[in-house]
């Protein structure tokens, strides 16, 4: 399908066009550079930045960096899930719970993340605890509050029915509710996914610490050409966060494709 | 109120049906005030386990509070108790975060709608929203400092870079699922392509710009603090300043002024949200 598109009538076909806009941007950066309208003394050329951005995929320094911001990533968010969806879960089949809490977490919710940055400077001694702790509190509201409202919208019916069959609140939840619920946990997901890699990332720019993408940054800031590696690590950790983004959003597609409101 | 039977006569019906509806009403403020039990059940046992732990991490919150009000709230009434210190600095913050939310708002909202309506540039700019999108805001600080150095220049930046996406992906999100029969409608009766743009796009866009605008009004407080962390004024400097202090109460009520004003701002907007979008029943 794609192909015939692209040979037909390029325009019509979106990775065409992608990669001509992409290309194009780029080629407008390089010559604002070369013409002197951006001064390259305090910003790289485009090609600099990309020729750099590709040797940083062969430093092995990097790459353990690249791993350690990773690792942080997934643990923080492994554990949030194992919280978060849990707790959603109670919060969304209790309404007791859910009112007595809900004016706890409209208060925790606005507390900007990285203002707990400082804080958790003083009270994790190891940086992987911070940062997974960080991860946790940012990355914990998508998922509790998408595992709550999908919860609202499960067919009341198909739980009445089973509950006519004699099943108790219990094997209703896990039966019906949770299978119902996990399209909106999934998006949660996604969505706290995109979070915790920003707070990994916060966390070793703005709390130091040896290892992690964000500690690269801060080391590659005091170096001569500082200003070329630090936009070219942030176009890789721009790049990693569509890889993932775009990993969970065709793991959504595959595995709730029955779902009319699953991501485009 | 529904249950309220019918009043037998006319002169007795005004009297009758006021003194319900003062007590629903004041039933009404209660049991939404009964719903905050938790708040002083919570802030006891804050208080009552922090006192136990004796923690120098963990102050108790009648601590924070204290500081708090010595740190910033020593001030005349005229100016709401703020003190100098919090004159010099909760103002500026609030400003540029304003000031690079509507930047972001305006061009994203612009940007957006455009690349919305035109397939062919949606094809071509699509990768970059997305590269956009994905760019973890806060590591971009480094190069805006490299760029503008610390001030007011960077730091609006910083805010209006790092927030911009949200809203031009919700608008063109917005603006591309118009739909066509209403479009067809407008330029059957019409109505040119400015009018269309108002009445037709714009309303129907509203909804999906909205959630862009909110979920950028909270990107917007942490990209103010992390820029603060790296300058010499505002709330964000104020926590840097504490933490380098070793003034633990000092960085809690950095934290508690800062949820404080994250709760105001999203509330604001949800207010002005109702307002603009009264009409949009479907809303959420």
């Amino acid at each position: 399908m794609i192909p015939r598109l692209l040979f037909r009538r390029p325009f019509d076909s979106a990775l065409f066009c992608g990669f001509l806009g992409v290309t194009g941007l780029l080629l407008l950066a390089e010559a604002a550079g070369r013409l002197g309208l951006v001064s390259t003394v305090q910003f790289p050329l485009a090609s600099t930045v990309l020729v750099a951005a590709a040797g940083l995929a062969a430093d092995p320094e990097f790459l353990l960096d690249v791993g350690a911001t990773f690792a942080a990533w997934a643990m923080g968010l492994a554990l949030t899930v194992a919280v978060a969806v849990p707790a959603g879960l109670l919060l969304g089949s209790v309404p007791a719970v859910e009112r007595a809490l809900r004016p706890v977490i409209e208060f925790l919710r606005p507390i900007p993340s990285v203002a707990l940055i400082p804080l958790a400077a003083f009270v994790f001694t190891e940086r992987l605890d911070m940062k997974i702790a960080m991860i946790m509190y940012a990355s914990t509201w998508p998922i509790l509050i998408n595992t709550m409202y999908g919860l609202r919208e499960v067919d009341p019916l198909a739980k009445e029915t089973l509950r006519t069959f004699g099943f108790g609140r219990l094997a209703v939840l896990l039966r019906v509710s949770l299978p119902s619920t996990a399209p909106f946990i999934a998006t949660g997901v996604r969505v706290a996914a995109t979070i915790a890699l920003i707070l990994a990332i916060s966390t070793e720019l703005l709390a130091g610490g040896s290892d992690g993408i964000g500690a690269f940054i801060i080391l590659a800031g005091s170096s001569p050409d500082g200003l070329t590696l630090t936009v070219a690590a942030t176009v890789w950790a721009g790049l990693l966060g569509i890889a993932t983004n775009g990993a969970f959003v065709w793991a959504e597609r595959r595995i709730f494709h029955w779902h009319p409101g699953t991501a485009r | 109120m529904t249950t309220r039977p019918p009043a037998p006569t006319k002169g007795l019906s005004t009297r009758r049906s006021f003194g319900p509806r003062v007590g629903t009403a004041l039933r009404a403020a209660l049991s939404r005030l009964a719903r905050l039990w938790i708040v002083p059940v919570v802030l006891l046992v804050w208080e009552l386990a922090t006192r136990a732990m004796r923690h120098p991490f963990f102050p108790p919150p009648s601590l924070i509070v204290t500081h708090m009000r010595e740190l910033w709230f020593t001030g005349s009434p005229a100016t709401l108790w703020l003190n100098d210190t919090a004159l010099a600095n909760f103002p500026q913050s609030l400003g540029r975060l304003l000031a690079g939310w509507v930047l972001a708002g305006v061009g994203g909202v612009t940007l957006g709608v455009a690349i919305g309506r035109s397939s062919l540039l949606y094809r071509f700019l699509d990768p970059i929203i997305q590269f956009g999108r994905a760019l973890p805001a806060p590591a971009l600080l480094p190069m805006f400092l490299a760029l503008f150095s610390t001030g007011t220049r960077m730091q609006v930046a910083t805010i209006t870079f790092g927030i911009v996406w949200p809203v031009l992906f919700n608008a063109a999100d917005g603006a591309r699922s118009v739909e066509p029969g209403h479009l067809e409608t407008a330029r059957v009766f019409g109505l040119s392509r400015g009018q269309r743009l108002a009445r037709v796009i714009l309303p129907s866009a509203a909804p999906k710009i909205f959630a862009g605008l909110r979920l950028s009004l909270s990107l917007a407080l942490i990209l103010m603090v992390i820029a603060e962390f790296f300058s010499t004024e505002g709330i964000g400097f104020q926590l840097r300043a504490a933490q380098r202090a070793f003034d633990l109460p000092g960085v809690w009520g950095a934290i508690v002024l800062l949820g404080i004003l994250g709760y105001l701002l999203n509330q604001g907007f949800l207010l002005l949200e109702k307002r603009a979008l009264t009409w949009h029943d479907a809303k959420m």
